[in-house]
């Protein structure tokens, strides 16, 4: 079997797996879609004062609607939960449950194992990134031109990855199942605020959160979604970070990922 | 050829030391059972054979190789049936047993394991609807769904009801029939008594003894106890031979020379017309070799019998 149907099949079962657990899927995608519809029913068609919404114009800081904000942020909400999230409190379930030692105990490749999670996380984000946009456009207006779709998709895919390998990262941290939402929503819930996803920021918290990863997506997937952006679509500063973060978190995660569980 | 060879094999965590210089061999198509009290390095020493855990001392070599640096080839042709582990509970049987005969060079047919283990009218359930004793039926036919040349059994029938139990021997010595070789742990005698060519007894790290389970421990030339009653108002001081009387007013003999002590014991209750009442004449059984060498501390838990350096 070669190593591309290898990845495939692993998908296959994930997938499988994911969608039968109703509770894992129901979270993950009804989350974001009722962050959605709050902040674009009550404030998406008020204007952004944010540096990053607003613009000068005949001497006037003029903002722009938040619908064209808060959708790429909560896109970005959406991708982080259903990679980062669903990754680190899923392999701490299997690991702690032993599910991991027995794929030890195989001949199946630590990379054919984790790009199998990996792979079936992307989709699902890629899934719940269709829905937002065919929300945000078809429901609340959002103006997209069709144009922009690929660094919008590149942002999502790149965005994917890094936060499938953050949740790889955490994972090793987290000691136990108990502990594992604790662990895992604070730097989560942190992330979410400092990065402007519930409203738009400015100033010292932008300052703060440029480097870290949420923010560089969020910045990122504005770009396409700026009316009054007339530069370039392509954002390389921000996809950069992002890589940055995905490429550490490969290396912390090789360096510490654990298959066995804690109790034996 | 040898399959497993174990020298001096040496394992701490931390302050205790689990396995204290264990030295054993299984030749190739051979099943040997390890036995021992709850604490006693069974499972350490399994999970370094394994390659789970990397050994502090000693040599190990499994099917040729050092599981410590052993490569996805050696994986392919060792099979794995752990303690309480478990498998994604929302694909089925079918499903699991697919996927993981995907990981192998040369599984055998899924069907054939499903049958194997008798989950045929399960095989499309998923895991999360099956009963304790399907899903440990279930982790065997992970273990050997691989078509493994050495086969790991760790406790393979620990809640088993006695039924199932006899179908998983049954299973184990098919395998064996078909040239698998097999290395389990155990709790119980009945079982290594079934199954294993060569038993290696191990309490608190060490090895106590190993042999044939007919003969370990000396068990086939210990001495004979022979039992019996005497009627009312019969004074054991009449018989030919000395004899000691336990609390429940048995006479007991204990002999190595049983043929002629069983032939003077009848001779003379023909004669006197007195009979020896539930008369029974038994060598000490794997159970009772086994309790004698691993001592009775060890089997209540007692927990320094672990941490003795």
């Amino acid at each position: 079997m070669s190593e591309l149907t290898l990845i495939a099949t692993q998908i296959r079962y994930e997938q499988k797996s994911y969608w039968r657990n109703p509770s894992a899927a129901f979270f993950t995608f009804a989350f974001p879609m009722v962050l959605f519809f709050i902040f674009l029913s009550t404030a998406g068609q008020q204007n952004d004062r944010s540096d990053l919404g607003s613009y000068v114009h005949n001497g006037h800081r003029v903002g722009v609607k938040l619908v064209q904000y808060y959708s790429p942020s909560i896109l970005s909400y959406a991708v982080m939960s259903a990679c980062f999230l669903a990754v680190a409190l899923m392999l701490v379930r299997q690991r702690e449950a032993g599910i991991l030692k027995r794929m030890r105990g195989t001949p199946l490749p630590a990379w054919a194992y984790l790009g199998g999670v990996i792979g079936s996380s992307v989709i699902v984000a890629a899934l719940l990134s269709a829905v937002c946009m065919l929300l945000a456009v078809g429901v609340y207006g959002a103006w997209f031109p069709i144009g922009h779709l690929a660094p919008l998709a590149v942002t999502i895919a790149l965005a994917a990855l890094t936060f499938c390998a953050l949740g790889i990262a955490v994972s090793s941290l987290i000691p136990n199942v108990d502990s594992s939402q604790a662990i895992v929503n604070l730097p989560y819930f942190v992330l979410v605020f400092i990065s402007g996803t519930y409203f738009p920021i400015s100033g010292g918290l932008a300052k703060v959160s440029k480097d870290l990863p949420l923010r560089p997506m969020i910045v990122s997937m504005y770009k396409v979604f700026d009316p009054t952006n007339t530069g370039g679509i392509w954002d390389g500063r921000d996809l950069l970070v992002l890589a940055l973060w995905g490429v550490a978190s490969i290396v912390f995660a090789v360096r510490n990922f654990r298959w066995t569980p804690h109790h034996s | 050829m040898s399959a497993i060879v174990v020298n001096d094999l040496r394992k701490s965590y931390g302050a205790t030391r689990a396995v204290n210089g264990v030295t054993f061999t299984v030749n190739e198509g051979e099943c040997v059972a390890l036995l021992g009290p709850n604490g006693a390095g069974k499972t350490t020493t399994l999970e370094v054979l394994e390659g789970y855990l990397e050994r502090d001392g000693g040599a190990v070599e499994v099917l040729g190789h050092d599981p410590q640096h052993a490569d996805l080839e050696w994986r392919s042709q060792i099979g794995i049936v752990l303690q309480g582990t478990a498998v994604d509970p929302y694909l089925t049987v079918r499903e699991t047993l697919t996927r993981t005969a995907g990981f192998y060079p040369r599984p055998r047919e899924v069907d054939e394991v499903i049958d194997l283990v008798g989950l045929r009218e399960k095989a499309d359930s998923r895991i999360n609807k099956l009963s304790g004793g399907q899903q440990r039926r279930l982790d065997v036919a992970y273990g050997i769904v691989g078509n493994p040349r050495l086969l790991f059994l760790d406790e393979p029938t620990t809640g088993f009801d006695p039924s199932a139990r006899r179908g998983a021997w049954d299973l184990v010595n098919d395998l064996r029939g078909l040239g698998t070789t097999i290395m389990l742990t155990t709790h119980y005698m009945d079982e290594a008594q079934a199954l294993a060519d060569n038993i290696v007894v191990i309490g608190a790290g060490e090895v106590v003894a190993e042999g044939a389970p007919d003969s370990l421990g000396g068990r086939d030339t210990a001495a004979m106890l022979i039992r019996f009653r005497l009627p009312q108002g019969v004074d054991p001081a009449s018989l030919p031979i000395a004899t000691t009387l336990d609390h429940h007013g048995f006479c007991e003999i204990t002999t190595t020379d049983d043929v002629k002590v069983l032939n003077t014991l009848t001779s003379w209750s023909i004669k006197q017309r007195v009979p020896l009442e539930g008369l029974v004449a038994t060598r000490p059984s794997l159970e009772d070799i086994y309790l004698s060498l691993v001592g009775r501390n060890l089997l209540d838990g007692n927990p320094t019998a672990v941490n003795t350096p």
